[in-house]
């Protein structure tokens, strides 16, 4: 009975935090930060297996580009070396305009792809890059049965 | 609009920032704005609202920034002048640009966060334990193993669970026990820096005791110079006489120049081979422990290592330590204002990200509670709003089965502490006893004392710590930097 209850009490806020997903690291190729691929069967009926992966792939890109060691960090080190890494008070590092960059595509991604479908990314830097945060929204009318799980265990837990 | 305000300026929150609810409004006015650093978990001091991170005990950091200076001023005030007229005027010159770069990187080194992994929040923590719970199946009452293996590079590597940052520690990452934070590519707690060396500030520790070797055996050089050169024209008596200070800088130098020097061979070691001081000690690569034990991290080459070591792109900060705390009062309510808007106006995307940073934070704070009946003073629609929260979530709590809990709980009453403590005073009598009590946890504790006598560079690391921290007893530090230098050097 006292379940019911409470469904019925969802019920009545539609669209409520349903559940988080949570895709890990992927360290198989070193600390550099890379996220697993492989999708997760709590988006299956949301969204399409390719447009995940995409986005993971690209998210990976843009990490692979920002932690790449070449010429051009090491030219930044050595220069910043020299002014005894004083001129990072007043310059932006490389890996910094990346994150930017990747904050704008999830930001984009967000709003053309995973919006419309319920769903929301958050950025990995806001999570300490251990994970990507995958909120998933739960529509009106729809049942609740499994809504709240994680992210409602989590603070009740406390 | 405040919200919007304070968005904008932790750079990284982009998905949040756009529109803020006309509804946050009233209550964002009537509490003071906090930046994280004010609420963060770990034992660290911050200055200059946050711009500044340290360990908490910077005592020995005053001693060696004293040291240097105090060296240096007498170089610059009675050498430099005979040495200059004598000889040339570029001893004092390089021994300036010296200098400079010493201090500019030991400020780096002290001022910069070392690498500290924020702690899982409250979802993610929660996910994790249902990960775990899955993988033990429903085999009740035993602690669960609470390691993961995953393979680097083909090597495999156990990654342990963290039960302070409740998050597996990624590979290199431990836990400080200094400063309660897991720190990514630990390397170890230096109490002469007063900070944890870790990814972040690796290099500038790097550069700091390598600069540091070249200005002693400068100095040690010259002043012994200064002495020869004056003592050919007064004899050595007169000499000593003339110029006391250079005694006391020869003797500074003559006692401090092998443990640096020491200690920067050491860390061109470990750079050269991408292992750090953590992973030497406890000989985590070393082929002792198996055949075909390598460290998974190495580049191949000593070159390609030292570059990634001090050329590699520099990491971000990944505790915005500026960014401002979304208030407790609202963290419960969001939720549901965000969906009522959804339900109302059906513009999704919009109202959804404006929820979202809310809903993120949903954590922990047992103000909630005091709170809510504030919400309905202020905003009657809000009040049913509220109490739904927590209405919904009582059925839910199930997912997490309590077989995981009661080794948790001990835990989490040492996690919860230092929350209020920080709100309320930096210095509470219970945090500081749980802080003892972390201090025991043998999960923190870096390695087995079986381990330690091992590897052939391990012995060298040794005479080189302890000869490095000698100085320290002499000098009557108080008990907790003795401690934690007790500590490093059992490391």
């Amino acid at each position: 009975m006292a379940t019911e209850f409470h469904n019925l009490q969802e019920l009545r806020h539609s669209a409520s935090l349903a559940n988080k997903v949570f895709i890990q690291r992927d360290y198989s190729d070193g600390t550099t930060c890379k996220f697993q691929t492989k999708f997760p069967s709590e988006l299956e009926s949301r969204i399409e297996r390719t447009l995940f992966e995409d986005t993971v792939k690209t998210l990976n890109n843009f990490y692979a580009e920002a932690e790449k060691i070449g010429g051009q960090s090491y030219l930044e080190g050595c220069l910043a070396c020299a002014t005894a890494y004083l001129i990072f008070l007043c310059m932006e590092t490389r890996y910094e305009k990346v994150l930017k960059k990747i904050a704008k595509y999830i930001q984009e991604q967000n709003e053309k792809i995973y919006a419309p479908r319920g769903l929301l990314i958050t950025d990995p830097i806001e999570r300490g890059m251990r994970v990507i945060e995958i909120s998933i929204y739960e529509d009106r009318g729809s049942s609740s049965s499994s809504s709240g799980s994680s992210s409602v265990s989590g603070s009740t837990a406390r | 609009m405040h919200l919007g305000e304070s968005m904008r300026e932790c750079e990284y929150s982009q998905i949040s920032t756009r529109s803020s609810t006309p509804m946050e409004t009233p209550y964002k006015k009537r509490t003071p704005k906090k930046r994280k650093w004010e609420t963060f978990p770990g034992r660290n001091k911050f200055y200059c609202d946050g711009r500044i991170m340290m360990a908490k005990q910077t005592g020995v950091f005053y001693l060696t920034l004293v040291l240097i200076l105090v060296t240096c001023g007498l170089f610059f005030v009675f050498d430099c002048p005979f040495l200059a007229l004598q000889l040339t005027p570029i001893i004092p010159v390089i021994g300036g640009a010296l200098f400079l770069f010493v201090l500019g990187t030991l400020l780096r080194t002290s001022f910069s966060d070392p690498g500290v992994l924020p702690r899982a929040t409250p979802d993610e923590a929660a996910d994790l334990e249902r990960q775990i719970d899955v993988a033990n199946g429903s085999t009740g009452y035993r602690p669960p193993p609470r390691t993961k293996e995953i393979v680097i590079n083909g090597q495999t590597v156990k990654l342990k669970y963290c039960f302070t940052c409740k998050i597996f520690r990624p590979p290199r990452t431990s836990h400080c026990s200094l400063c309660d934070n897991c720190v990514e590519r630990f390397d170890h707690h230096c109490p002469w820096v007063g900070n944890c060396v870790g990814r972040r500030n690796y290099r500038f520790f790097y550069m700091f005791i390598l600069s540091l070797s070249f200005l002693t055996i400068f100095i040690f050089a010259f002043v012994i110079t200064h002495i020869i050169l004056s003592s050919h024209q007064n004899g050595f008596l007169s000499a000593l006489k003339e110029s006391p200070a250079s005694v006391l800088e020869v003797v500074v130098c003559f006692f401090s120049v092998w443990s640096i020097v020491g200690l920067s061979g050491f860390h061109t070691y470990l750079i050269s081979s991408n292992q750090t001081t953590n992973e030497d000690i406890k000989g985590s690569w070393s082929s002792k422990r198996g055949k075909d034990n390598y460290n998974p991290y190495s580049y191949g080459n000593i070159f390609t290592n030292c570059c990634a070591a001090l050329c590699g792109p520099l990491p971000p900060s990944l505790i915005d330590r500026r960014g401002f705390v979304e208030s407790d009062a609202p963290q419960l309510a969001p939720p549901t204002n965000g969906i009522t808007m959804y339900g109302a106006t059906h513009s999704q995307q919009s109202h959804m990200a404006a929820a979202t940073p809310l809903l993120q934070q949903q954590s922990s704070e047992p103000v909630i509670l005091t709170a809510s009946p504030e919400n309905g003073t202020t905003l009657p629609s809000r009040a049913s709003l509220t109490l739904g929260g927590p209405c919904t979530s009582l059925p839910l709590g199930q997912p997490t089965p309590p077989t995981s809990t009661p080794s948790l709980s001990c835990h989490e009453v040492t996690d919860m502490l230092p929350i209020h403590g920080h709100t309320l005073n930096h210095s509470h009598p219970l945090q500081e006893q749980m802080a003892h009590h972390h201090y025991l946890t043998p999960e923190e504790v870096p390695s087995p004392p079986g381990m330690l006598p091992c590897s052939s560079p391990l012995g060298h690391s040794h005479t080189v710590q302890a000869s490095f921290y000698n100085p320290a007893s002499q000098d009557s530090l108080h008990e907790d930097s003795v401690r934690g230098l007790v500590k490093l050097s059992s490391v």
